[in-house]
């Protein structure tokens, strides 16, 4: 009877479902143009440029994303600030930046290598285009504006979500640059989708009193120095 | 034989026809909402409420595609062989009877409107031997496609039909003979008469089991009871002649992109796709037809001697789309349920467990039947 006993369990597996879906809460898909689910916090969807409260642009020209992009669809090309107009606090600024996103493979790795937390990304993933070219981002799209919305390539879309464009990743929120988590929500890093410096999230259990900690070294998470920043 | 029997004939064809088509239409879609279910999703919602529509949103996505021939292509048979498959699965159903008949007077004459579009007296022989044409669709597809994954697929068509066929004839040859006992003189292989010996219950036995007889006589006379072997063997065979899963190996996805219908395209790949739907629902007619009383179920009479002939056949017909129904649900269920077998599975299966099984059903129950007959050799 073994045999048969495993045929029923597996049509008993199904049954259940069916019934679970039909009648109870079994269901986990939705009818997605129609209702959008609520993404998790730490989603990589499409990459913003953001600024600071002044209105300069944070990146810098540096390349370390394109450097860092293993799928080498950055292409980023710096240019002196203009001594009249600086364009970023630094000495270039990203004069061309370009994002292939057909390349892309939303690694995020590119916002993990910014010095200047000038990349980040958002929570938009509807980009889907019907020729290559719109498929390349430039810094018309990638730049926020000033009063810290984010452009759209097609805003009339049916599928353009806005809101989800400005909802940052929280993952670098979160953690220290390198990635250690003993640095957990100690202001090393603010980057967030728009204009100007956020304070971090506490602590990635959400936690507050997870910011106090001891490191290895006996210091206390009060006594650690943020990161500098440049 | 006038013109009022000729147009009887053309309107049964084409109720058939039309009835195959709405119920190809819904149950592609029925499946794809149970199958949804069972795995926790959706299904299509965007054509029709809750997608109702989804099929005749593809059909028509069909109708109109390109049609890709493949270079290598026999032509002429890589062309004949979806209207082969869509044909023998238009002809399987033509047997089968789907509601009561009523008379009715035209012309002068009273003739009886049966629901069926034809009634042989060989249909259980018709029916093995039209499945058997239609596995020749699939290897021919196979085949003339030029193509090595559907001519794999071909080559396992081959070896599945040869196996199952053989299961399947056994196990209707016991069926067929248990009938022709007990209705000595019947026409005992169409299936009009099929269902009419299935008609009415069981009657009351005599002896120590006589204190059941509340509930015998209350159980229909349907074949099952007395044949439970030769259905599981025909039921199992059936999913396997129309290439389901669990026996889907003739188009696994995973091994052969899609078996023999990989380089079909546009109107021809829909017919492939037709000619399995409409399978499926024959072959679950006809084991509701052979097995558990067709469209017989109670009140028909009473119905039809109060009322009117024509609302006992309505809801006869109802009684049979239920039955039928509770089948394909059967067969989507078991879809959703089973991996594939492996290949030596399949033929363990085929060989070693259905085809012994008939044979042993078989030997067993003409010892039965003669014994009944004939008393013991000894007495
Ligand atoms: S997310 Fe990854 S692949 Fe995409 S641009 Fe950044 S580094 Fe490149
Ligand atoms: S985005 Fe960041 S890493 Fe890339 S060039 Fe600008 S400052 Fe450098």
């Amino acid at each position: 009877m073994g045999i048969i006993g495993d045929l029923v369990k597996g049509m008993g597996v199904t049954g259940r479902q069916m019934i679970a879906t039909i009648f109870g809460d079994g269901m986990i898909t939705t009818e997605y143009p129609k209702a959008f689910r609520e993404k998790p916090e730490r989603f990589h969807g499409r990459h913003v440029l953001n600024r600071y409260e002044d209105g300069m642009e944070k990146c810098i020209g540096c390349e370390l994303c394109a450097g860092a992009c293993p799928a080498r669809c950055i292409y980023v090309r710096g240019k002196e600030n203009p001594a009249d107009a600086p364009v970023s606090p630094g000495e270039r600024f990203g004069f061309v930046y370009e994002i292939n996103m057909l390349r892309c493979i939303f690694c995020a790795l590119c916002v993990e290598a910014c010095p200047t937390e000038a990349i980040t990304m958002t929570h938009l993933f509807e980009m889907s285009t019907t020729n290559r070219e719109d498929a390349i981002y430039t810094k018309t799209e990638l730049l926020i504006n000033e009063d810290g919305s984010a452009n759209h390539m097609f805003p009339d879309d049916r599928l353009a979500n806005l809101p989800e464009l400005l909802k940052a990743d929280g993952w670098m929120r979160a953690t220290a640059p390198q990635g250690r988590v003993e640095y957990e929500g100690i202001p090393g890093w603010t980057p967030s989708a728009g204009v100007g410096l956020r304070p971090p999230e506490v602590g990635q259990s959400g936690d507050a009193a997870a910011r106090d900690f001891t490191l290895p070294d006996g210091t206390t998470s009060l006594e650690v120095e943020p990161d500098e920043e440049e | 034989m006038d013109w009022w029997d000729v147009l009887l004939v053309v309107v049964r064809v084409v109720g058939v026809f039309a009835l195959l088509m709405t119920v190809t239409v819904l149950l592609v879609w029925i499946e794809r909402k149970l199958v949804a279910d069972m795995q926790n999703r959706l299904g299509p919602m965007r054509a029709g409420p809750h997608g109702v529509l989804q099929t005749v949103a593809d059909g028509l996505k069909l109708f109109f595609k390109e049609q890709i021939t493949p270079a290598k292509s026999e032509f002429l048979i890589y062309m004949l062989a979806p209207a082969l498959s869509v044909i023998t699965a238009f002809l399987m159903f033509l047997v089968v009877p789907f509601a009561r008949p009523f008379d009715i007077t035209l012309g002068g004459q009273v003739r009886s409107f049966t629901f069926q579009a034809m009634d042989l007296n060989i249909s259980v022989l018709y029916v093995l031997a039209i499945s058997s044409i239609a596995v020749y669709a699939v290897v021919l597809a196979g085949w003339s496609s030029g193509s090595k994954y559907p001519l794999l697929g071909g080559v396992r068509a081959t070896a599945q039909a040869i196996s199952y066929e053989a299961a399947m004839g056994l196990s209707l040859v016991a069926l067929i003979m248990f009938i022709a006992v007990q209705n000595r003189g019947g026409d005992v292989m169409s299936m009009a008469s099929i269902v009419d010996f299935q008609a009415g219950t069981y009657g009351a036995t005599e002896g120590f089991l006589s204190f059941l007889n509340p509930i015998i006589t209350r159980v229909p006379k349907w074949f099952i009871l007395p044949q439970v072997i030769p259905f599981i063997i025909f039921a199992t065979a059936g999913v396997a002649e129309t290439n389901r899963a669990p026996f889907d190996l003739v188009e696994a996805e995973q091994e052969l992109v899609a078996g023999f219908h990989t380089e079909y395209s546009g109107m021809r790949f829909a017919m492939f796709f037709l000619a399995e739907y409409i399978n499926m629902f024959t072959m679950s007619a006809l084991m509701v037809t052979l097995f558990f009383g067709g469209w017989g179920g109670p009140f028909l009479d009473t119905i039809a001697l109060n009322v009117g002939p024509w609302l006992a056949s309505v809801v006869s017909f109802g009684y049979f789309m239920a039955k039928v129904f509770v089948f394909l649900f059967l067969f989507i269920w078991i879809r959703a349920s089973f991996p594939r077998l492996r290949y030596d599975q399949l033929m363990d299966l085929g060989w070693k467990r259905l085809i012994p099984g008939a044979l042993l059903w078989l030997v067993a129950s003409s010892l039965a039947l003669a014994i009944r007959q004939f008393g013991l050799p000894w007495t």
